[in-house]
């Protein structure tokens, strides 16, 4: 049963992420994108990792996803809808099926098959304080020069993207 | 002091709120519980009666030219003694909104409002009133006003026959 | 084979019964709200249909059913579809793991009054009312209207505003508790709820499921006398329905998390566990409903002025804070 679903949400994951990029409209690429992080969410509770299952939802669907989505809908970078009077076609449903299946499956897993005591069960099963502790003792030092790099990616973008002064550069004279 | 400020300004409304909750509601419960309406509400248009029980309405259509909407149309007649009188009147009530300048306008204290105000209903064809919807058998407000007892024309009484008029002069009299 | 069976039904019948509670509790919350409200303002509020307007929700119900289903011809046809389901159906999958009573022995076997007891209770939670924002944005972007795209940009604003402080404040509950299950963090309020143990987290939580429910004073996504009424102007019939009695799941959803992890979910003395915590889930819904009648709106400037330097500083001040004294007792 849980090789069964890993192949589903394998094949919602990739199907998602396939139509995430050759996607036209930015937000339809967005949601197939939350549609495979869901599934990938999914993929980590059935491999016996929930936290990170409720990470990847919380963290990439919940917060990154939807800053993305603020933003396009702020610069109005979406393709305007040509209105079409026949209604959606099949290809136009597919996300509504794909996120379906996913849901479904998350259902059933919540309710019936939860991998920890199911026969299903994974090699290796991370509960949240095994987690915390192979993540702040074990590889303490790992994990702070990885933040440290976001921290340094971050004041590097603010460098980069800072306002340009307008006196010093000899360039913008003509704006 | 900004922070006292805000908290208080935070807090207060909740303890008003808290307080209405347990005030009696002013709300009238409206068909079961019926408001008194003012004495000078301004509701449903009448056409009045004189005292002696005749149309006041001389059809002079001022309130027509008075009324802002246009929902005031008539035709005017005389009749064998003189009187002059709509031949038909018509109000349509989907249309007025109840100024009262017809009321202003009117000379002869015909048109008046009165308090009642339950007009609604689903066919709008409905709210056009004629005539004989609009004619009462009473002097609304001013029971005492008879308009052609101080026109100085002989239709109530032969001229100098009203009260308040004097007998008319005869020009070939060579009398002061 | 039979205990097996005898296990399932008791399982779909719970489900059955919270389903059926919920949505019921949702449809009459918005009565309730309409009655309070209208007490709070000097009105009656419903009271024709039915005794005191019992039947109210019913007759709303008919009318969302019946009426026409509205799709305007510029908008994104499937997302415009999908977007009210989604918004009612995150809202209902949150409530699979609130623990609303104590484990019940029923047919000499013990049934958690839980539908699943996830032991990242809490991270389910925080993802899918993270999730719950999607409906709302999709919605209104999918609507190609002006103030539905409005409504839209501000409900993603206000949610990256909130999300980080309410998701900070839990972080001492988790701490104390030493658990993210929310069945244990019941169990270890037996003796003091953390409301009185921990009252900074329990106000910024408190203010961030405000802001999380979208109600006044936060309520600019949906603004009435702004922007029509948000990311839902263009909505009509049954997926306005869906949009509407979803807020109100989530306001009860936001009422139980309030009350698991700071009043003290089911204890309480004399009665049954379960109506402690029906009791305390809708005085919670009382205050929301008291807070609508009682504050302005703000603007969205100032939610999120707000949110990033009032909130957040204090959250995580309050989460070291405590991390600080849980040590000290410890050692």
């Amino acid at each position: 049963m849980a090789t069964w679903m890993f192949y589903i949400l394998g094949a919602i994951t990739v199907v998602a992420t396939l139509l995430a990029i050759t996607q036209r409209n930015p937000v339809h690429a967005v949601i197939y994108l939350v549609n495979s992080f869901f599934a990938l969410a999914l993929l980590f509770f059935l491999l016996g990792a929930p936290l990170v299952a409720a990470w990847e939802v919380i963290i990439y669907a919940g917060a990154i996803m939807v800053l993305f989505l603020f933003i396009i809908m702020m610069l109005e970078i979406a393709p305007g809808v040509e209105a079409d009077r026949y209604g959606p076609n099949w290809l136009q449903w597919l996300p509504i099926l794909l996120l379906a299946a996913a849901l479904g499956i998350c259902t059933l897993l919540l309710t019936g098959l939860d991998p920890v005591g199911s026969n299903g069960v994974p090699h290796w099963y991370a509960s949240p304080r095994d987690f915390g502790y192979a993540l702040f003792k074990e590889y303490a030092l790992a994990i702070e020069v990885v933040s440290f790099q976001l921290l340094f990616a971050a004041v590097g973008a603010f460098y980069v993207g800072r306002p340009e002064r307008k006196s010093k550069s000899p360039a913008g004279g003509d704006r | 002091m900004h922070l006292y400020r805000d908290l208080r300004g935070t807090l207060q409304p909740f303890w008003v709120t808290l307080r209405n909750m347990f005030r009696k509601p002013v709300t009238v419960q409206y068909p079961e519980q019926r408001q008194q309406v003012a004495e000078r509400y301004r509701a449903r248009l009448i056409l009045t009666r004189d005292p002696d029980g005749e149309e006041r309405c001389v059809a002079c259509h001022l309130c027509s030219a008075a009324c802002p909407v246009d929902c005031i149309s008539m035709q005017a007649t005389v009749a064998e003694d003189g009187r002059r009188y709509a031949a038909w009147f018509r109000i349509n009530f989907s249309r007025c909104i109840f100024c009262g300048l017809c009321t202003e306008a009117c000379p002869t204290l015909a048109i008046q409002v009165t308090g009642d105000f339950e007009l609604a209903g689903r066919d709008p064809l409905k709210l056009v009133y004629e005539k004989e919807d609009l004619l009462v058998d009473h002097c609304g407000q001013e029971p005492d006003y008879n308009f052609y007892r101080q026109a100085g024309i002989a239709v109530a009484a032969p001229r100098g026959g009203n009260p308040t008029e004097s007998a008319p002069e005869d020009p070939k009299s060579l009398l002061p | 084979m039979t205990e097996q069976l005898i296990m399932l039904g008791l399982i779909l019948a719970k489900l059955g019964l919270i389903f059926i509670v919920i949505l019921t509790l949702a449809a009459y919350l918005v009565l309730a709200e309409r009655k309070i409200l209208a007490r709070m303002q000097l009105r009656y509020g419903p009271n024709r249909v039915g005794p005191f307007g019992m039947l109210q929700p019913l007759s709303d119900l008919i009318k969302l059913l019946t009426k026409e289903d509205f799709l305007p011809a510029a908008a994104d046809k499937w997302l415009f579809l999908i977007a009210p389901g989604l918004s009612a159906l995150t809202a209902l999958l949150t409530f699979a793991v609130i623990p609303f009573g104590p484990p019940l022995e029923i047919f000499g076997r013990t049934l958690p009054l839980v539908v699943i007891d996830l032991n990242i209770g809490l991270l389910y939670f925080l993802g899918l009312s993270s999730l719950a924002v999607y409906g709302m944005a999709l919605g209104g972007w999918a609507s190609n209207s002006k103030y539905a795209l409005l409504g839209s940009i501000r409900g993603l604003s206000q949610l990256i505003s909130y999300e980080l402080s309410m998701g900070l404040a839990v972080v001492p509950v988790v701490m104390m508790a030493r658990s993210f299950s929310l069945t244990e963090i019941v169990m270890a309020q037996a003796e003091i709820p953390y409301a009185l143990l921990n009252p900074p987290a329990f106000l910024i939580f408190l203010i961030s499921i405000v802001a999380e429910s979208k109600r006044i004073p936060f309520d600019m996504p949906e603004a009435e006398n702004e922007l029509v009424a948000g990311f839902h102007t263009e909505y009509s019939g049954m997926r306005f329905g869906l949009f509407f009695v979803g807020e109100y799941i989530n306001l009860i959803i936001l009422g139980s998390m309030l009350t698991v992890l700071f009043l003290g979910g089911w204890h309480g003395p004399w009665l049954p566990g379960v109506v402690w915590f029906s009791l305390k889930v809708l005085a919670v819904c009382f205050f929301f409903i008291w807070v609508r009648a009682s504050l302005p709106r703000l603007r969205y400037d100032q939610l999120m002025h707000f949110g990033w330097k009032v909130l957040l500083p204090l959250a995580l001040l309050n989460a070291l804070v405590t991390g600080a004294i849980l040590l000290w007792i410890g050692q």
